[in-house]
């Protein structure tokens, strides 16, 4: 791969990185722990909003953010054809 | 059949599982010694590090601390959870294409400098150290409370079991064991969960049942019925925290941040074929252990309703077996002390004073007998406790093992070794460390309960900012890497020796630098570790070009292997 394509391939990864760890820090420190309070206001059956993300959510969001990683990376790499020597799994 | 009796069986048929597996499993090779010679398919390796990662704290503790805790507990379900998300964006595809055996050997040379990778192999092993002595208690708990075998005789049962596979099969016996072990763990702690939550709410998904009405008929939500609970019997109210928001901010990202560093985990994404299989690997790792995690605290809601309506009040002369049960054993403590035969069981905001004091471990471990769950389910958590104890620690003492045989003497002191020699020398390593954590299993320092927030702080501290730095920061250099890792533990260790063992009367939030408990004291050791590294790499000469192609190269999955390889 060129200098360039590789280049444009790592900006796109953190490109991927920053978006997603703004939303793992969302999910995690915003609405579990600092926004808590105004979220519990809102309910879901017998949770209050803040609660169910701070023993609930935020574990059902770090699964979906890395399936999200997993499925972009996938893509890219397929794109800029970086695994072309690489075996199948 | 009896309930002694079921889990008899249950452990036995366990343990044959695991030895079977390990005969199966054997290592010949010092790769299929230290990772399994990287063979291990994604899935695979999901389910064994999930196995790997769930301890006897995350299976036995977790939820008896969540129900003492409230919404507070949360910060042991994020904080071991949110680890994940930064282990598959921001290490391990990375550490997989770089592709050697251990971290050292990464920090060794990304950082090319043999101080840099001491200082890496005195961290790992201190760390799993700490670690795997508390595994050990944790079998030999299990051992003397389900089967009535001393904790001694407990412990070196499991020592055998491990001895066995560890220092037979290596990283690839432990791997399979491991799958088996947490499909045993996974379906001894989901069983009593869902029968509970279907008597207590008729709700079978427990993750459902704790935000489900009663079926008692109230029509009140559980989490209603357990705040009302609380507060009349002056216990804080459930749903609502008492810790402050920095300290709950700290302690979270401290465990985070400290998942993502520890060696045992970081190790076993060198075990897949693939760059992508690393990533993929993560999430099914993260799914696995979600299951076991978003579980706890419905445990924890359900465990702590049965106990405030039954026991408050209730006549001693008339408590049911399973508290008798425990009481012998000294995990639940009654004096009677205003003398009128009842149990008064209140929180710090009462006026009447409190004469019960129970151990936050029971509430996995007696939650099917309270419940009046069938004798066999008994037996499965016993199973399902020593499956968590046995697969961390058995991850422990490979990273204590490799870092003996691979990465001081065959990378530091004798070079020339044979890989033969080099693979008995690891297996009698992995031995000698199974002997060491069996003695501090049958004599346990007096902190056992005090080295989560040690290891944790420490793996925050010194693992996991070098490592990123070391790939997404071409310009830091030995220097930074060596004098960051030193501080950052340093500053740690210092915090938390002195508030837990030098001065544990001032171990309060007053006298706590920003009001940050030694908990959550990891998350500033990291930044100091960053600050400093930073630093001190800007200061003096950037990294030679051959190692700034070296990590160019690790950030893309190109081709799979060994990247290149430095002289040190």
């Amino acid at each position: 791969m060129s200098r360039d394509r590789r280049h444009a391939y790592w900006r796109t990864n953190l490109r991927y990185l920053t978006v997603l760890l703004l939303i793992w820090f969302a999910a995690s420190f915003g609405c579990g722990i600092l926004f808590v309070e105004q979220l519990d206001k809102i309910r879901i059956g017998g949770f209050g909003l803040g609660f169910w993300f701070a023993q609930q959510g935020s574990i059902y969001c770090f699964v979906l953010l890395i399936v999200a990683y997993v499925w972009l990376m996938n893509r890219a790499d397929k794109k800029f054809e970086a695994r072309k020597q690489e075996p199948g799994v | 059949m009896t309930v002694q009796a079921w889990t008899f069986v249950m452990v036995a048929l366990s343990f044959a599982l695991y030895i079977g597996v390990a005969i199966w499993a054997r290592a010949g090779t010092t790769k299929e010694f230290y990772v399994a010679g990287g063979k291990v398919s994604p899935l695979t390796n999901g389910l064994a590090t999930a196995a790997d990662w769930m301890s006897a704290a995350s299976f036995i503790s977790m939820a008896g601390i969540i129900s003492f805790m409230g919404r507070d507990g949360s910060v042991y379900l994020m904080g071991w959870t949110g680890g994940y998300v930064l282990l598959a964006l921001l290490l391990a595809p990375y550490l997989r294409k770089f592709g050697k055996y251990t971290v050292p050997d990464f920090v060794g040379d990304r950082y090319y400098s043999q101080v840099a990778r001491v200082v890496a192999v005195i961290c790992a092993i201190f760390v799993s150290f700490t670690y795997v002595a508390g595994q050990m208690r944790g079998v030999g708990i299990v051992f003397s409370r389900f089967l009535d075998v001393g904790i001694t005789e407990g412990v070196l049962i499991g020592m055998g079991i491990v001895f066995f596979y560890a220092v037979l099969g290596g990283m690839k016996g432990v791997t399979y064991t491991q799958v088996a072990q947490y499909c045993v763990l996974i379906f001894a702690f989901m069983v009593p969960a869902i029968f509970i939550s279907m008597m207590m709410t008729s709700q079978p998904v427990p993750q459902l049942g704790f935000g489900s009405t009663l079926v008692d008929g109230s029509g009140l939500y559980l989490l209603e019925r357990l705040d009302g609970l609380s507060q009349q019997l002056g216990f804080a109210t459930y749903t609502a925290g008492s810790k402050s928001t920095l300290d709950l901010f700290f302690i979270t990202a401290a465990l985070m941040v400290g998942t993502a560093g520890l060696p045992h985990v970081l190790v076993r994404f060198y075990t897949v074929p693939t760059v992508s299989g690393a990533r993929s690997s993560a999430g099914w790792a993260l799914l696995f252990i979600a299951l076991l995690y978003t579980t706890a605290p419905a445990v924890a809601a359900f465990a702590r309703t049965n106990l405030l309506s039954v026991i408050p009040g209730l006549a001693y002369a008339e408590v049911p077996e399973w508290f008798s049960k425990w009481e012998s054993t000294g995990l639940i403590k009654f004096e009677d002390k205003n003398g009128d035969g009842h149990i008064q069981y209140t929180g710090p905001a009462s006026e009447v004073e409190n004469e019960l004091t129970i151990d936050r471990d029971i509430i996995v471990l007696a939650n099917p007998e309270i419940a009046r769950l069938p004798a066999w389910v008994v037996g499965l958590v016993a199973a399902g406790g020593l499956a968590a104890a046995l697969s961390t620690a058995a991850g422990l003492l490979l990273v204590i093992s490799s870092a003996v045989a691979h990465d001081l003497l065959k990378q530091t002191f004798r070079p020339t070794i044979t890989e033969k020699s080099e693979l008995l020398v690891a297996r009698i390593a992995a031995g000698l460390a199974v002997c060491v954590a069996g003695y501090f299993g049958i004599n346990p320092p007096g902190f056992v309960a005090e080295v989560v927030a040690f290891a944790f702080g420490l793996a925050a501290a010194s693992f996991f900012p070098v490592i990123l730095l070391g790939i997404f920061w071409k310009r830091a250099n030995d220097k930074g890497a060596i004098a960051g890792m030193i501080s950052g533990i340093g500053f740690t260790a210092g915090y938390i020796v002195y508030f837990k063992f030098l001065h544990p009367e001032l171990n309060s939030a007053a006298h706590w630098l920003f009001g940050i408990s030694p908990e959550g004291i990891g998350t500033l050791g990291m930044l100091i570790n960053f600050a400093v590294a930073i630093t001190l790499s800007l200061l003096t000469a950037p990294p030679p070009a051959e190692v700034q192609e070296l990590v160019e190269e690790i950030r893309l999955p190109d081709h799979i292997g060994p990247a290149h390889e430095l002289s040190a």
